[in-house]
Order: structure tokens, then C-alpha cells, then sequence
């Protein structure tokens, strides 16, 4: 069985951590230990010695897993591996929700197939949640942006809210630029000149 | 954009600016093609990206390519190295602790740095490298093997953690590429010691790669990706360009971070200590002139027999710097190619005149050191 596989988890988020520990355990797997940084690494894996590391694609404290993996030479030598080779389906489904699997050298893939493809559920609705929270703030961010250069055109050319916005879309169609972008050439060009 | 959509990653640091200059200034558009920089927080990660077919093409640490074609760590690929984006640029620092118990090191003594590191260390010195497959670690290695007893323990740090990880004293010592080694400096953590150069005058550095399959089935995307990249390279050799590409570094797309942290790199100004004078380090970065693009297989050879190939692997290597694509893309653009394909690396201690296909070629200096000298032909 492989219920007992050992599952260490990378994740500086510890909501994030939350979700996939529960996903985990949900699954059956209890044996789950999770590590938000990366400077007790080194030592978590020398006692721990997970069956699999599950780590962010995007955390950059991978390429020191990588090194422990690649350094630690005993006969359970961890081999740091994206997941499977061979299986095609799998790797870009891993690759897409984010995740990235350090396993075992010789562990089977079955065994792990079924670990992978849980955290890489739990992986893609909080990937899915963070873009769309990162989405919500760059619009945030932009209206402020658009409404700084609307607020500088209202001023200086004596414009109407709805002229100045007309104004900026009509500059951005004509130059094949978005908005936001000819917003912001306005305010840094005001910040200059002020 | 118009123009053949070309994903290429890359790890926001002073020396992937051939790529972003490639793009920003139109040099990637005149070629016809539309280079998409796609930001990666690591090294194991943009290479993975590069190997399961995420990225057309990649900045890499030198060795990458070469590792992964000996089939070395974590997903092993026939990965090629089109040419080399730069020469040099890193630097070797200490932590102000360690750097209070040296005393007074010679800056950019490296043998004199080796001795006062062995004479004031009780125990293993803990150096951060940003990646076990990188030139940092190799002349590391190179660097501090000189000294049998000098024990050494090499941690991998991300570079933009590097200050921090000094700052913790989680390491002693570090080995990073610009702009961290800057930072530390700006965050009085640590004192920069020596810089790349000091150990091999002319290690090539990053590498523009790609899987080795791509590159055999998109002969005209990589010649026009090569011609761009090498436009931009020898557009940010000129002095004159230096404001404008710091100033397209800088920008939040791409390092963003501020411009007095990169310039040190491309102006070679760099300061040691919080308040002390720059010191100047001629050539501290090559992008292209004397042949720094040039993907010479001897720099192969040396990059694998330090990884500890065998005769095998470093064939291995040497086929994987694909000189023979460098001559065939980019003659037709009148660059000057050097009339070899490996040269003995560590020979020239002066700039040097060789045999080019237009005459004009200059070597920079590439001696050790040490001033041993390898030579891999035949």
C-alpha cells in the first residue's frame, strides 16, 4: 500500500499549507510534514527523509532542494525529479497547477501518481485563487492610475470627466496601446514635469 | 506584436540584459521575431520549463547545458548552447564578521584571499552559491581546491536570499552574480572580496540554450534568435549605451529594482564596502567583444571535466557548445568568427591578436589564477 509514503510539503503560505495537508490526509496519506522555510531544509530532510518532497513551482528555495537532493548520497538518495518522464499527462498537469514533485529514487510511480495528482488539485484552485485576487488588485491599481490621468487631462485642458477618459481612449486606439498604458506614460510624464 | 512568438526564460539578473535589450530595443522585432521574456524564480525551474517544451529557448548558468546533456541532476535532456550572453560578472564576498577576523585582504588577490580565509577559519567556511550547477560553484571549487586543507561548505541560495542568508549568518561567504552581490553591500551585511574574474579571467557565464530537438526543427527561429541576441550584445558593449540599459534593467518588468544597483556591474564600479571608494574592474562583464559570444568548446570541456566527466562525457560537452551554429548564423551578418573552435583555455595573459575570418579578432586575457592552463584537443 501506499498509504505510509512519507510527504514532506515546501510552502512558505500557511493557507496554502492547510489546503494541501487536508487534501492529503483526506486522501489517506497522514504521514504529512510541512515546512515554510528553507533554511531548516537541509535538516528536515536528513531526519524526515520524505518519500516525496512536494514543493511551488514558483518557490525559488527549489534549486536548494534540488541540491540536497543531488548531495545527499546513501542508498534512499533522494533524486530530484520532476515527475515522471514518461508519463506525459501527468508532467504538464503538474507543470500547469504548479507543482513540482521530488521523489525517492526507485519509488514506483504508481505509488505517487496518486499523491501527485491530489496535490496537484489542492495546487490548482489556490493557483486559480491567487491570479484571481492578483487580477482584482492590478485592476484596482489601474483604476487609480487611469483616474490620476484623467484627473491631470481635467486640469490642465480644462476637461470633463467623460472628455478626459474619451481622450485617453482615443489616443490609446490611435497608437494601438491599451489605456492603462497611455495612462501611465501621463502620470510619469506629470511626475517629471511637476 | 507581429512576428514568430518565441518563449524565452530568464532570471532577473544584470547578465540576462542581452535578452531583455534583444526585446526592449527592437532587435528580436527586426528579425521578425516577438520574444516573450517569461520570468523564472529558479534555476531547476526554468530548466524544467525548458525540457518538457515550455520554452522555446533559455538563459542558463553555463554548466546547465552541460550537465543536463551528462545527463547530471534532476531531468537529464539533450539541451544545446546556441552562444554564450556573457563573460564574467560575478563577485565573491564575505560576511562583515568574517571580513573583521581577515584584516587586510588586497582586493581581488585571490591567492591572498585563499591564505587569509584558511588562517582565520576554525571550522568548514559555509559559501552560498545560487545553484550546484553553475560557473560560481565550479571556480569555487577551483578556486579553494588549491588549498587541500581549506574545508568548504557549499550551500545553495537563491541569489535575491543571498543578503538575507548573510545577514542570518546561515553562510559565511558568498559567491553571486550582480546586482546581490551589491545589495549585500548596500545592506552592510557583507564586503565584497574578489569578483569572478580574479580566479578565471574569462569564464563564460550564462549561455542562451535550447532542447537540442527544437533546434534541429526550427533552423530559421534560432538563426534570427542568435542575430538578435548578438545585436544587443554588442549594443550593450558599447560604453555609451550603458545609462539606457541600466535604465531598461531597472524597470519593474524586469529587475526592478533601482538603477545604483545595476550600474556597478555594467560601469565595472564596483564598491567593496558600505562607503568605500569603487574600485574598478576592467572587463567585470562581457557581452561581446573579443569573442565573448563565441560558445567555445574547450569552455565545454572545462566546464565537464570539473563536473568530473570522463573522456565520453567530455565529448559529450563539447558537442553540446554548438560553435558550428554560431559560424553558420551569424557569418552572414559580417561577424568575425575566430578561425578555431577550441582554443587551450588559461593560455593568454594579455590581450592577444588570433587568427579570425576578417582579421580583426582580439582575445581578452582567460589565464587561471594559478596560471595552470587546459588543454582538451584531441
Amino acid at each position: 500500500m501506499d498509504r505510509d509514503l512519507r510527504i514532506l510539503v515546501v510552502e512558505p503560505d500557511p493557507e496554502r499549507v492547510l489546503g494541501i495537508i487536508n487534501a492529503l490526509t483526506d486522501a489517506g496519506w497522514s504521514d504529512v510534514k510541512a515546512l515554510a522555510r528553507i533554511s531548516g531544509l537541509n535538516r528536515t530532510v536528513k531526519e524526515f527523509v520524505p518519500d516525496i518532497v512536494l514543493i511551488d513551482l514558483t518557490n525559488p528555495d527549489r534549486d536548494t532542494l534540488e541540491h540536497i537532493s543531488d548531495a545527499t548520497e546513501s542508498s534512499k538518495r533522494p533524486v530530484a525529479l520532476f515527475v515522471d518522464h514518461t508519463d506525459e499527462d501527468l508532467t504538464q498537469a503538474a507543470l500547469n497547477a504548479g507543482v513540482s514533485a521530488y521523489v525517492v529514487d526507485g519509488l514506483k510511480m504508481e505509488r505517487i501518481k496518486s499523491v501527485l495528482e491530489t496535490a496537484i488539485a489542492r495546487f490548482k484552485v489556490m493557483r486559480q485563487m491567487q491570479s484571481e485576487l492578483d487580477a482584482a488588485k492590478q485592476a484596482l491599481e489601474d483604476r487609480k492610475t487611469i483616474d490620476r490621468a484623467k484627473g491631470i487631462l481635467m486640469r490642465q485642458r480644462d476637461m470633463s470627466e467623460d472628455e478626459a477618459y474619451s481622450l485617453l481612449r482615443k489616443t490609446a486606439m490611435d497608437q494601438n496601446r491599451k489605456v492603462i498604458d497611455v495612462a501611465q506614460a501621463l502620470v510619469t510624464a506629470a511626475d517629471l514635469l511637476s | 506584436m507581429n512576428g514568430t512568438v518565441l518563449n524565452c526564460g530568464y532570471v532577473p539578473l544584470v547578465d540576462c540584459a542581452p535578452l531583455v535589450i534583444a526585446k526592449e530595443l527592437g532587435f528580436a522585432a527586426e528579425e521578425g521575431l516577438a520574444l516573450n521574456l517569461v520570468r523564472q524564480p529558479s534555476w531547476s525551474a526554468l530548466r524544467d520549463m525548458l525540457a518538457l517544451g515550455h520554452l522555446e529557448a533559455a538563459q542558463m548558468l553555463s554548466p546547465m547545458p552541460v550537465a543536463m546533456s551528462m545527463g547530471l541532476g534532476g531531468l537529464p535532456a539533450r539541451v544545446d548552447t546556441l552562444m554564450v550572453l556573457s563573460v564574467n560578472g560575478t563577485v565573491f564576498g564575505v560576511s562583515n564578521a568574517v571580513a573583521a577576523k581577515l584584516g587586510d585582504v588586497p582586493f581581488g588577490d585571490a591567492d591572498a584571499l585563499l591564505s587569509a580565509l584558511r588562517a582565520h577559519s576554525s571550522g568548514p567556511l559555509r559559501i552560498g552559491v545560487p545553484f550546484h550547477y553553475s560557473m560560481h560553484r565550479l571556480l569555487l571549487s577551483y578556486w579553494t581546491s588549491a588549498d587541500e586543507g581549506f574545508a568548504v561548505e557549499e550551500v545553495t541560495v537563491p541569489p535575491p536570499r543571498m543578503a538575507d542568508a548573510v545577514a542570518e549568518e546561515f553562510v559565511d561567504a558568498f559567491w553571486v552574480g550582480e546586482p546581490w552581490g551589491s545589495v549585500a553591500v548596500q545592506r552592510n551585511v557583507g564586503q565584497v572580496m574578489m569578483t569572478g574574474g580574479d580566479v578565471w579571467k574569462f569564464a563564460p557565464e550564462k549561455v542562451l540554450a535550447a532542447r537540442h530537438d527544437w533546434v534541429e526543427n526550427n533552423t530559421d527561429s534560432v538563426r534570427r534568435l542568435m542575430r538578435a541576441v548578438y545585436h544587443a550584445s554588442s549594443w550593450l558593449d558599447s560604453s555609451k549605451n550603458r545609462t539606457l540599459a541600466v535604465e531598461i534593467l531597472a524597470r519593474s518588468e524586469h529587475l526592478s529594482m533601482s538603477p545604483d544597483l545595476i550600474d556597478p556591474a555594467l560601469s565595472g564600479q564596483i564598491v567593496p564596502r558600505l562607503h568605500a571608494a569603487p574600485r574598478t574592474v576592467e572587463r567585470f562583464v562581457g557581452f561581446n567583444r573579443h569573442a565573448a559570444s563565441f560558445p567555445w568548446r574547450s569552455q565545454a570541456a572545462w566546464i565537464a571535466h570539473h563536473l568530473g566527466a570522463d573522456a565520453v562525457g567530455i565529448e559529450k560537452a563539447k558537442a553540446c557548445f554548438r560553435s558550428d551554429l554560431y559560424r553558420q548564423n551569424l557569418s552572414g551578418v559580417g561577424v568575425d568568427m575566430p578561425g578555431a573552435s577550441e582554443k587551450v583555455e588559461g593560455a593568454l595573459k594579455f590581450e592577444t591578436a588570433v587568427a579570425s575570418t576578417r582579421g580583426h579578432m582580439i582575445l581578452a586575457p582567460d589565464a587561471f589564477f594559478d596560471g595552470k592552463t587546459f588543454d582538451f584537443a584531441g
